[in-house]
């Protein structure tokens, strides 16, 4: 009896004191933004990030900043191309192929390096010269597409640089919004060890980098000597922490771990609604869709790719999203100045059914390639399976094959005619006209170059983006772009599903985010109350 | 003893070059390319064999091995692909990470587990054996991962007395499982990751212990007069090499096969490192990370089985 007594003292006391040491607060002299990435490990810092778009948003264009960057600034309009390090750019008039750029003044990389003319050439030669000493071959990889239109670059004086193209490219400065500047001076002084560079990274960003422990937390400070005042971090520590799984991120951020958690489960987000928590969800140019293949039976047929448009329910999909995606019927959204008035496929299973009828492909066997997860991938595996059933009510009979991402990006890679598939679910960023219109629908970028996985070939198409790419006057060039954009929509050229809304929840205490329109998005308005 | 230490030793040898292969193997035979990851979707074919080629990938496969197997063998486990760091280090110190948690997980286990096995054979049939099998069953059907997210909606997000994910406010970097502010991170991973061993084990001491108390040995020493506790302490040595066995391959298990908690938790252990490594295809970092696994389960086993023969002699004998 004794012994119970003190034994249940002994209890009360311990978890008296358990609780009241987990619940002590602990002092916070600093502001930090603690990010829940949905990544599976921190992105690379160096200048070139993977993981997708995640790794440009978080380890890219904080610490780093490119001749003309994303206005992530408003969130009623796609995001567009405004300066960077370069204030202007502008075509030659006696040259179509060359762009002058004219660098910015003033700015210094965070280990005091200047920028200027020498070092915007020096970054080029990083993925261009394999013979450069500071050439690197997985920056190259990453990051060397941007500067595949580039013939050489010139310095015209010590803050213009003269970029010759290979063919007139009027949608170049495009391509230098995602092309990282480095600070030279770091990888001289490491005598071009990018291994000790990735301990002492410099770019020019709103952020400096302080400290990382691999695979758990990439930190960052504010760098308060920032050329742009506007974009001076208004907190003091940026942290960004991997964690793909999406009951933890919603567990950590209930739990006070996190204060900003990248795309919540959709299952979750009432339960975080009901914490107090904010919820923003803005549309962003996502596709989620079906490419097809066009060079064998069944999709090389109109009538069957229409079918399958008018197959789908896309309110189904939405409400099964619980709301954060809205409906596609096109590749782009309708903010983006490309959208133009195309076609639009409503939701029409009669008609599907007398299409796949007049085509003779009943049922129509189609095999589609779908990843288990990915970047931008939403719920790969409820949204496919309720794509097959709404397409298998009209007539398809539809083979799901299911991958992992890597091996998905390998089959986009190989393009269709190297697989088995009649089409892929595999999401897209059309954030600008190359990556949403051209690289989608000119028969140049089929397999082996990107993005026209399908083999997808239209001699008016071609011409069409020939003469987009070589036109000057930015309202003449949309006029052909959105031109180009319907004549997709009307061949039926994807299976259109669903834009993704990009949700995000944050903890209360913060405010100032605005979530742009973009894959890319600014955190240094972010305030943190106590 | 030696003898038997010495030949046990030797049998290692060929286990492990085998697991070399076959990890290998595996990890090549998976599908997808590992430079995928780390190209622009946008890249070009030539971008990518550049890459192939500066991380050796381009050879014959039989080649990468015979140089990856080179390095192994002076302690170079190649650079990771995606930190630009020496694998070893890497693995070692997630290694060391998940080897503590493990370690008190199967220790916690072992010792709750001897507890509830001899209070079941020692009063089978009784309320407190029902019990005690129905926590085994418990724990041995319960998926930890699953235990895993209720534990953290319940201590963490509605009780708030736990953190939900990581390895210390710091990182693991100024861990001390001596700190409370720290340590209380590894509570809710070290209680799911036990709760599995501990029904096993449990079973399993049960089981071992009321057949050892139904034998003649039993009954003489309670015939000469010793206490109940004097003859359960007797009876406890007798299942010490099955309880031993037991440990070891539930540390084993628990080194490997952590993978779910620790992803949950978010833990910076050899499981989590190995759920990274397959996400972004890097097949340094994944053979690396498979073949200490592989190796620390071969070495736990092997000392296990000599601990077992110095306990029980006749083990060497057989």
């Amino acid at each position: 009896m004794r012994f119970n007594e003190i034994w249940k003292v002994g209890f009360a006391l311990g978890t008296a004191a358990f609780v009241s040491i987990s619940l002590a607060p602990s002092a916070q002299a600093e502001s930090v933004v603690r990010v829940a990435m949905t990544a599976a490990d921190i992105p690379d810092y160096t200048g070139a990030p993977d993981q997708g778009y995640e790794g440009f948003r978080f380890a890219g264009y904080t610490l780093y900043d490119t001749l003309a960057l994303w206005d992530l600034s408003h969130s009623d309009r796609a995001a567009d191309i405004v300066p960077g390090l370069a204030t202007s750019w502008r075509i030659d008039p006696n040259d179509k192929q060359k762009w002058i750029f004219t660098l910015r003044k003033g700015v210094t990389y965070h280990d005091g390096c200047p920028w200027n003319a020498d070092s915007a050439i020096w970054n080029f030669k990083r993925v261009m010269d394999t013979k450069a000493p500071q050439y690197n071959t997985r920056h190259a990889g990453m990051i060397g597409y941007t500067t595949s239109s580039i013939a050489s670059v010139d310095k015209i004086d010590d803050y213009t640089i003269g970029i010759h193209t290979k063919t007139p490219d009027s949608l170049f400065p495009y391509e230098m919004a995602m092309f990282f500047m480095i600070s030279n001076c770091a990888v001289d002084k490491v005598h071009y060890d990018w291994n000790e560079y990735y301990k002492h990274p410099s770019g020019t960003g709103p952020y400096k980098f302080d400290k990382v422990a691999p695979h758990e937390r990439l930190e960052l400070v504010k760098n308060d000597k920032y050329w742009n005042p506007q974009r001076i971090p208004k907190h003091d520590r940026l942290v960004l922490i991997p964690m793909p799984e999406a009951s933890t991120r919603a567990a950590a951020l209930l739990s006070g771990q996190v204060n900003f958690v990248e795309a919540p489960s959709p299952d979750t987000i009432p339960r975080l609604k009901q914490a107090g928590m904010q919820i923003i969800t803005v549309p962003y140019p996502h596709n989620w869709d079906y490419m097809l293949r066009f060079d064998i039976p069944p999709f090389n047929d109109i009538r069957v790719r229409q079918a399958a448009n008018y197959a789908i329910n896309r309110q189904d999909m939405v409400d099964m999203l619980q709301g954060v995606a809205v409906a596609a019927t096109q590749t782009l959204i309708s903010t983006q100045p490309w959208y133009g008035h195309p076609v639009v496929y409503d939701y029409n299973p009669e008609k599907a059914k007398a299409l796949l009828k007049e085509a003779g492909c009943l049922p129509c066997k189609i095999k589609i390639g779908i990843s288990t997860s990915g970047s931008g991938q939403m719920q790969p595996l409820p949204m496919n399976e309720l794509v097959k059933e709404q397409l298998e009510a009209v007539g398809f009979k539809v083979e799901l094959a299911p991958m992992d991402w890597n091996a998905l990006i390998g089959v986009f890679f190989g393009g269709a005619k190297k697989s088995d598939f009649n089409g892929i679910n595999f999401s897209m960023a059309p954030i600008d006209p190359v990556q949403g219109i051209l690289e989608k629908w000119m028969s140049k970028y089929a397999p082996p170059r990107c993005c026209n996985w399908g083999f997808f070939k239209d001699p008016k198409m071609d011409q069409l983006g020939a003469e987009a790419t070589s036109e000057f006057d930015p309202v003449k060039r949309n006029a052909l772009l959105t031109q180009m954009n319907e004549l997709a929509v009307a061949d039926a050229s994807e299976v259109y599903i669903v834009h993704d809304l990009n949700p995000r929840a944050l903890s209360p205490k913060l405010t100032g985010f605005v979530q742009a329109q973009s894959w890319f998005q600014d955190l240094t308005p972010i305030v943190v109350r106590p | 003893m030696w003898l038997y230490a010495g030949r046990r030793m030797l049998m290692t040898i060929p286990i492990l070059i085998g697991v070399s292969i076959i990890c290998f193997a595996l990890v090549k035979i998976a599908p997808g390319d590992p430079v995928q990851n780390l190209l622009s979707p946008t890249a070009s074919a030539a971008d990518a064999a550049r890459l192939r080629a500066a991380y050796g990938l381009d050879k014959p496969v039989v080649l990468q091995y015979l140089i990856w197997i080179g390095h192994v063998c002076v302690g170079d486990l190649g650079m990771s692909i995606s930190d630009k760091t020496p694998v070893a280090g890497e693995v070692f110190e997630a290694l060391g990470h998940t080897l503590v948690i493990a370690v008190i997980s199967v220790s916690i286990a072992l010792a709750l587990s001897l507890i509830f096995g001899v209070i079941g054979a020692y009063r089978a049939g009784a309320v407190s054996d029902r019990a005690v099998t129905a926590m085994a069953v418990f724990g041995i059907s319960v998926p930890p991962f699953w235990l895993a997210v209720v534990l953290v909606i319940f201590f963490s997000v509605n009780l708030g007395w736990l953190p939900a994910t990581g390895m210390g406010p710091n990182g693991s970097e100024a861990f001390s499982y001596f700190r409370w502010s720290d340590f209380k991170y590894a509570v809710m991973p070290i209680f799911a990751l036990a709760l599995p061993p501990l029904g096993i084990m449990t079973r399993t001491t049960r089981s071992s212990m009321a057949e050892i108390l139904n034998q003649d040995f039993i009954l003489t020493l309670r015939a000469k007069g010793l206490s109940e506790a004097q003859v359960i302490r007797h009876a406890l040595v007798n299942i010490m090499p099955q309880a031993l066995a037991m440990f070891g391959l539930q540390l084993g298990y628990l080194i490997g096969g952590s993978v779910l908690v620790e992803t949950v938790f978010t833990w910076p252990g050899t499981g989590y490192l190995l759920n990274k490594a397959v996400l972004t295809r890097d097949i340094p970092l994944l053979q690396g990370t498979i073949l200490v696994l592989a190796a620390v389960f071969v070495i736990i086993n092997l000392a296990v089985d000599l601990l077992q023969s110095l306990i029980d002699p006749r083990l060497q004998r057989s």
